[in-house]
């Protein structure tokens, strides 16, 4: 894997692709969204796509100013509705390469029935989906997918809700990718958000990132290691979980029945949206 | 887009149909060819023509999963350098007020039709009103200014709805139509206009001379645009942005700058924007001003009170935003009352109030429950306006 890639470093990313005018990053220390920046335009240059012909729309939370660091065309929109202004963009110029950044309660939470129908309708869009668990920038209230259990600002004595799986809901959606990745393995999610910018249809990476400062603090994961740690635990790569599944111990099952699969959990082709809407107009333009 | 298949989609040049087509028409004439929309009535017509003409002359036509997100595809369409439209009613304008805002914000063209109906909440869904016309002026938060029309016929609809594309292009803003399920679903005879007749005004675009930034501007005070994919590099966001379009949410300075730019643009424009149409305005002692569909109706009572001896004379209104303050002041002056029809329980008749300021009387007669005003009562209210004048 690590073949295809060129070897730039951080800082040379970060002159040929980042807003200069736009740093600092408003990150805490710890926060894996600066990470995720990084993965991206490492895909970016991967696949060497022209920057002019890029658009990357966000909503609004901490991931949601992502877009704002790339110096590309960017929209950074209303809260939980970046699928919608995507979609627009995608739907009046399909040669434009649109990606979008959104955050767990941002893309799932007020922007679930967006992020429903935008996969139903296969928008091609490369989703960037950053998942810390929490809503970081209001300062650590629960989200969809705040764990049960979960302390919060607004869940002081733990979350009673369950949290939602957001690659299941995209996969039952049929979207023709759909990854998830944690912040701690760094080339995998490089691979696959280059894979969902070059896949026309709908593709969904969600990233899952640690948020140190309002959701590991409270939650006994204080500190970036131990919050990373946290996710060595409890994640599984999608191939040992089928392998263990198939062939482990009953034990080696146990332990690992409820972890958090993270892989390439779909890859398949569908025609996407605005394919259909070219074909369409072919069928019956006057 | 290509003017004559424009034409072929539209068919014969005089035609019997309803205010929501005519809409439809209006859009394509003016060049619209990105529609995004949901399913509501009384508009659902609108988004149905949509949906038939926009793929016969190569444009995109999407419905959505609701009235936020066709809010949030037009403006995302439009800033492809698309004309875009969507159209909807009460409950679905509700829902758009938050990409509204966002689009009065990031000075994105694009029209909205509220074909409206009664409410509150879901109300009388089949029923005409003019229920919205302070949320339209109001409805999103913040300080802001909004352009609106009010035809008042069929043929209206079509020219109006051309006029409301050319303003969101010239001013860069979000124009709002309003009709109501009366005159959307009411069938007339429509003359579409040849070509000649036909202004198409396009949004200011970047002259490629030095450096672009986006949100600086002339004495017009109305940014020049680019749109995506031309290689600017255009970041657009919804909170307080430099000439850049950089986030500076916490300048006061800044703030106050550009808040107070974006109500400029549309109020040193006033005489560009507002349109109204005036009778007997030099020999009347009472005057009728209305707006929409009741204007017609008051319309043929003018006439009818004339004849019994009742100086009349009337001001439609078909800019409703920016309100005409001064042209309402200026009917004060010469006039002893005024009569304020409207369908809905009191909402014109504020600023209208605001301009008169105690000049003259002003008299409302409301109406709701979904029919419109009818001769006899508005005949009735000027006769009694008239005895008590006496």
């Amino acid at each position: 894997m690590s073949t295809l890639l060129k070897p730039k470093t951080a800082a040379e990313l970060r002159d040929l692709y980042v807003r200069q005018e736009m740093m600092p990053t408003i990150f805490c220390d710890g926060c894996g969204l600066g990470n995720v920046l990084n993965y991206t335009l490492w895909a970016l240059d991967e696949l060497q796509v022209d920057l002019n012909q890029v658009v990357f729309v966000s909503g609004i939370g901490c991931s949601s100013r992502l877009s704002g660091y790339v110096n590309s065309d960017g929209m950074h929109t209303t809260h939980g509705r970046a699928l919608s202004f995507a979609s627009g963009i995608k739907a009046a110029n399909p040669n434009l390469t649109v990606i979008v950044f959104t955050g767990d309660g941002d893309g799932a939470g007020i922007g679930g029935n967006h992020l429903l129908h935008t996969i139903r309708r296969n928008m091609d869009l490369t989703v960037i989906l950053v998942n810390n668990f929490i809503y970081g920038m209001t300062g650590g209230q629960s989200a969809p997918t705040t764990p049960i259990g979960g302390i919060s600002s607004t869940t002081p004595y733990g979350n009673v809700e369950y949290a939602m799986d957001i690659c299941a809901l995209a996969m039952a959606l049929e979207a023709p990718y759909v990854a998830r990745w944690t912040v701690n393995q760094p080339y995998p999610p490089i691979k696959s958000i280059a894979q969902g910018i070059a896949k026309r249809g709908f593709a969904l990476i969600e990233m899952l990132v640690p948020c140190p400062t309002a959701y590991g603090g409270r939650n006994g994961l204080k500190g970036v290691e131990r919050i990373w740690q946290w996710y060595r635990d409890n994640t599984v790569l999608l191939d040992d979980f089928e392998h263990i599944m198939e062939f482990g111990t009953h034990e080696e099952q146990e332990e690992i029945k409820h972890k958090i699969k993270v892989g390439v959990l779909q890859d398949s082709e569908r025609e996407c949206f605005d394919e259909q809407w070219a074909k369409l107009v072919e069928r019956v333009k006057l | 887009m290509d003017r004559a298949l424009i034409r072929r989609a539209l068919g014969d040049k005089v035609q019997f149909i309803q205010g929501d087509d005519a809409c439809a028409y209006g859009a394509l004439l003016a060049g619209c060819n990105f529609f995004a929309g949901y399913p509501i009535t009384p508009a659902t017509e609108v988004a149905e023509q949509m949906s038939i003409l926009l793929p016969l002359v190569g444009g995109c036509y999407i419905q959505m999963e609701d009235e936020i997100a066709s809010m949030g595809a037009l403006v995302g369409a439009s800033w492809t350098g698309a004309k875009t439209m969507t159209s909807t009613s009460g409950p679905g304008f509700s829902l758009m007020q938050e990409n509204l805002g966002y689009a009065i914000m990031t000075e994105t063209p694009c029209v909205v039709v509220n074909v409206q109906r009664s409410g509150p909440s879901t109300g009388q869904p089949t029923m005409g009103a003019y229920g919205d016309m302070m949320q339209a002026r109001w409805g999103t938060h913040g300080d802001h200014e909004i352009i609106m029309l009010c035809p008042a016929s069929v043929q209206e609809s079509l020219d109006m709805t051309i006029v409301a594309f050319n303003l969101s292009e010239q001013f860069r803003t979000p124009v709002l139509l309003f009709i109501d399920g009366e005159l959307g679903h009411m069938r007339e005879r429509l003359v579409i206009p040849d070509d000649d007749e036909v202004e198409i005004v396009n949004r200011p675009m970047f002259n490629g001379q030095g450096k672009y930034l986006p949100f600086a501007t002339d004495a017009s005070l109305v940014p020049t645009f680019a749109p995506f994919g031309s290689g600017h590099r255009t970041y657009v966001t919804g909170l307080t942005h430099n000439e850049q379009g950089l986030p500076r949410s916490s300048s006061a300075e800044i703030h106050d700058k550009l808040i107070r730019r974006l109500a400029d643009k549309i109020n040193n424009h006033r005489d560009q924007i507002i349109r109204y149409e005036e009778f007997y305005a030099d020999d009347c002692d009472i005057a009728i001003i209305t707006y929409g569909i009741t204007a017609r109706t008051c319309r043929d009572v003018v006439e009818q009170a004339r004849s019994k001896g009742i100086k009349v004379g009337m001001l439609r209104l078909i800019t409703i935003w920016p309100f005409p303050d001064d042209l309402v002041a200026r009917w004060a002056e010469r006039v002893q009352a005024i009569l304020v029809p409207e369908m809905n329980l009191g909402q014109m008749i504020h600023p209208i109030r605001e301009a008169v300021a105690g000049r003259c009387k002003v008299a409302p007669l409301f109406r709701i429950g979904g029919e419109i005003h009818t001769p006899v009562e508005i005949l009735t209210a000027l006769e009694e306006l008239q005895c008590q004048l006496c």
